[in-house]
């Protein structure tokens, strides 16, 4: 069985690096800020005993409030999984660091969020519409989207 | 060779993306309305006014016994016809083996699948590729009418939008069998058409490219 | 010409469009390719035809609701999709499924992998250059895998046939004796198969060693499925993470070594061999009790979110779900398989020519329907 790390381990693990960065954690996810997120993605590809390498999916839902960009890494090695989350609190022009540079999967599902959220991704080569066409007002999946 | 001067050259790939657009935003607003169904041989005046001659039968029986399919299969409704194709409900016993991807050796087209407002401007081009006669058939609910689909952003809520069409096949998907009698229908049209096309009727389906 | 006229002819690279409409089976999929003469340098996917807004439609639809809208995003295997999304559902809210529903569950699964691998081989060969003949043989098996479905469910392709909590109604009787029936002209058809194609001379050539995938680029793109076992990347998800009752069931996975197109046919019969397995153990030991458990039509999961993940025939499947306590999802995002399983095209195909770029891309089996969603 695939064994899904517990948040708050993660978070102790991750804050002997990089102190600044856990905002929140729970027994499923970890949520961390958005400038240290390509430390933290980057430690936990890495890192001999972590070695979460592939890359399952990003998503991102949108809380009234704040959008939240879900990445899931799991492990071939160790068959072990975690959740990461980033949160982007700005509604007019939410931006998240791109992870292209550590998983090419990355580049298509964040060109897909682009498109339907409207979340940035700094540091994408190619970042435009996916599905949608250039010239289509607003980004549908959001929550305040009037078609 | 001098190349005229009013040509325009897209070079990058986000131009060739923005033109694209463009071009579905004007066909999107173009299309609000339905186009009427070419039915007009449903009319009871002509009917009486119309005499098929033998020239007439023997013209129509050879239309409606090989008309050859010009693909459009954007989504599931494609497996159906497919299967439609295959080994068990064969379609080449009515002379629609040949699936030709050109489009200007088609005479008929099967519109299997959802179509989305990207794909639309595709879609009339291809249509406005087939030489004439060309008959249309709508397969499936998304085809008629959106279907399950048709409260998205993105669907045209039904074929009838782009291209006229001349027969509707309800299902989600039809069954083969279902495809064919909508496909015996057709054949059912055709017969009863005049086999020589009323220049006013052609030029009112729209501009050829 | 002089020696100085030849030496400045040089050659330009031109891009060239493999529009949405073209004689495959796979779809409104449209690729600008740069080629160098013949030679493909790069190639930029242009996806999006046949985006239907599922996700955004999950938002007005009840959790049941959504169920056929999930026979329509990989419609070669809905069964997988349904099973996909009941897992996930089940798993938020907390539902145990009785174990005749999981039996059943995993019967329609192995079936439609059948089926899927069915199309996918035959359009392969389609691709290859073979026409329509290869493509005529696994249809006539297809066809009868979906004549079973047809007695249970009363569909041919799309099944809306997974609840959640089970299936919605249990199996007539005369479908066990027919599924033993189709398992064994399966086997001798699969033999068959491989008498003609196996060391066949053209599908030899045109296929090992063109379009090669490193096993490291498999990884880091998150590529799943038989093209990630063709590289050498030994994962299925019902042994590594197993769902249902697969834990209970014997079976091989098997693993490629180079990851040509050769590598990714070869492991899809071999993987169609394994489910006539499967299928006979399922069969064999399926036990009697209710196939749904006591769940209302309309169910409010608790607030949360779960991710739950199935080996569909194409990959790695799974379903997020968002619920906020209300009877529709807050949000339903859908892990494409065919999209993640696409980004690993621009590695595969430079280097080669169009026509190899045809074949390699029918290797891969995409759906346009899990594509653009």
């Amino acid at each position: 069985m695939t064994s899904a790390l517990s948040g708050e381990h993660m978070a102790s693990r991750v804050k002997e690096k990089y102190p600044e960065s856990i905002e929140e954690s729970t027994s499923e996810y970890l949520v961390v800020k958005g400038d240290s997120l390509l430390n933290v993605a980057r430690y936990l590809r890495d890192t001999d005993d972590l070695k979460l390498d592939f890359f399952n999916y990003v998503t991102a839902v949108d809380y009234y409030s704040y959008f939240e960009v879900v990445y899931q890494l799991t492990s071939t090695v160790h068959n072990h999984s975690i959740v990461l989350k980033t949160r982007c609190h700005d509604r007019d022009n939410p931006s998240v660091p791109s992870v292209v540079s550590l998983w090419q999967g990355a580049d298509l599902q964040e060109r897909e969020i682009f498109d339907l959220m409207g979340i940035r991704f700094e540091g994408h080569p190619n970042l435009k519409r996916l599905f949608l066409w250039e010239g289509f007002q607003g980004h549908p999946l959001r929550k305040d989207y009037l078609s | 060779m001098e190349v005229s001067s009013d040509r325009e050259y897209i070079y990058t790939s986000t131009e060739l993306d923005r033109h694209e657009g463009q071009v579905i935003e004007e066909l999107k607003a173009n299309s609000q309305e339905t186009i009427a169904d070419p039915d007009a041989w449903l009319d009871e005046e002509i009917k009486r006014n119309m005499l098929l001659t033998t020239a007439d039968a023997v013209i129509n029986w050879a239309r409606r016994s090989s008309m050859w399919t010009a693909i459009c299969f954007p989504a599931c409704c494609a497996f159906e016809f497919i299967a439609a194709e295959g080994p068990r409900f064969d379609l080449s016993r009515f002379g629609m083996e040949i699936l030709r991807a050109s489009p200007r050796q088609a005479d008929l087209m099967i519109t299997a699948g959802t179509l989305t407002w990207k794909m639309a401007p595709n879609v009339r081009r291809i249509y406005n590729q087939m030489p004439e006669p060309k008959w249309v058939i709508a397969m499936g609910s998304c085809a008629i009418s959106g279907g399950i689909f048709r409260s998205s952003y993105s669907v045209v809520p039904g074929y009838n939008k782009i291209i006229p069409v001349d027969v509707y096949v309800p299902g989600c998907p039809p069954r083969p069998e279902g495809l064919i009698y909508g496909i015996q229908m057709l054949q059912k049209k055709i017969s009863k058409a005049r086999a020589v096309p009323d220049l006013q009727q052609i030029m009112s389906k729209g501009t050829s490219e | 010409m002089t020696t100085s006229e030849i030496m400045t002819l040089k050659t330009e690279p031109f891009i060239l469009n493999f529009g949405p409409v073209h004689p495959s089976t796979h779809g409104v999929y449209r690729m600008r390719a740069t080629l160098d003469g013949e030679v493909i340098l790069d190639i930029e996917p242009v996806v999006g035809y046949l985006h239907r807004g599922v996700e955004k439609l999950a938002e007005e639809r009840t959790y049941t609701g959504f169920i056929p809208l999930t026979d329509r995003l990989d419609y070669i295997s809905p069964m997988s999709n349904n099973l996909g999304y009941c897992l996930a559902v089940e798993k938020l809210a907390g539902i145990k499924v009785p174990e005749r529903a999981s039996y059943l569950r995993v019967i329609m699964a192995e079936l439609q992998r059948l089926a899927n691998h069915c199309v996918a081989v035959g359009s392969f060969l389609n691709d290859a250059g073979a026409y329509f003949t290869p493509f005529m043989y696994t249809f006539r098996e297809r066809e009868k895998i979906v004549d079973l479905f047809d007695m249970v469910c009363g569909q041919r392709l799309t099944y809306n046939y997974m609840r959640i909590g089970g299936v919605s109604q249990d199996i007539p009787e005369e479908f066990l004796p027919a599924v033993e029936k189709l398992l064994d002209q399966m086997s001798r058809f699969i033999e068959e198969y491989e008498t003609l194609l196996k060391q066949n001379e053209i599908l030899l050539v045109r296929s090992k060693k063109v379009g090669i995938l490193d096993r490291e680029i498999a990884i880091n793109c998150g590529i799943s499925g038989p093209v990630a076992r063709a590289s050498g990347v030994n994962i299925d998800l019902r042994k590594t993470d197993p769902y249902c009752v697969y834990d209970r069931m014997e079976f091989d996975v098997p693993v490629g070594e180079i990851g040509d197109c050769y590598d990714r046919y070869r492991v899809r019969v071999e993987e169609m061999r394994q489910s006539v397995r499967i299928l006979r153990q399922a069969i064999r030991d399926l036990p009697s009790g209710p196939a749904k458990a006591d769940v209302p039509h309309l169910i409010r999961p608790p607030a949360g979110e779960a991710y739950m993940r199935i080996e569909a025939p194409k990959g790695e499947l799974g379903y997020y779900l968002v619920s906020d306590n209300s009877i529709a999802p807050y949000r339903c995002h859908v892990r494409p398989t065919s999209l993640i399983n696409l980004s690993a095209l621009r590695d595969m195909v430079k280097g080669w020519k169009v026509a190899d770029l045809i074949i390699i891309f029918g290797s891969i089996d995409i759906t346009m329907g899990e594509v653009d969603r």
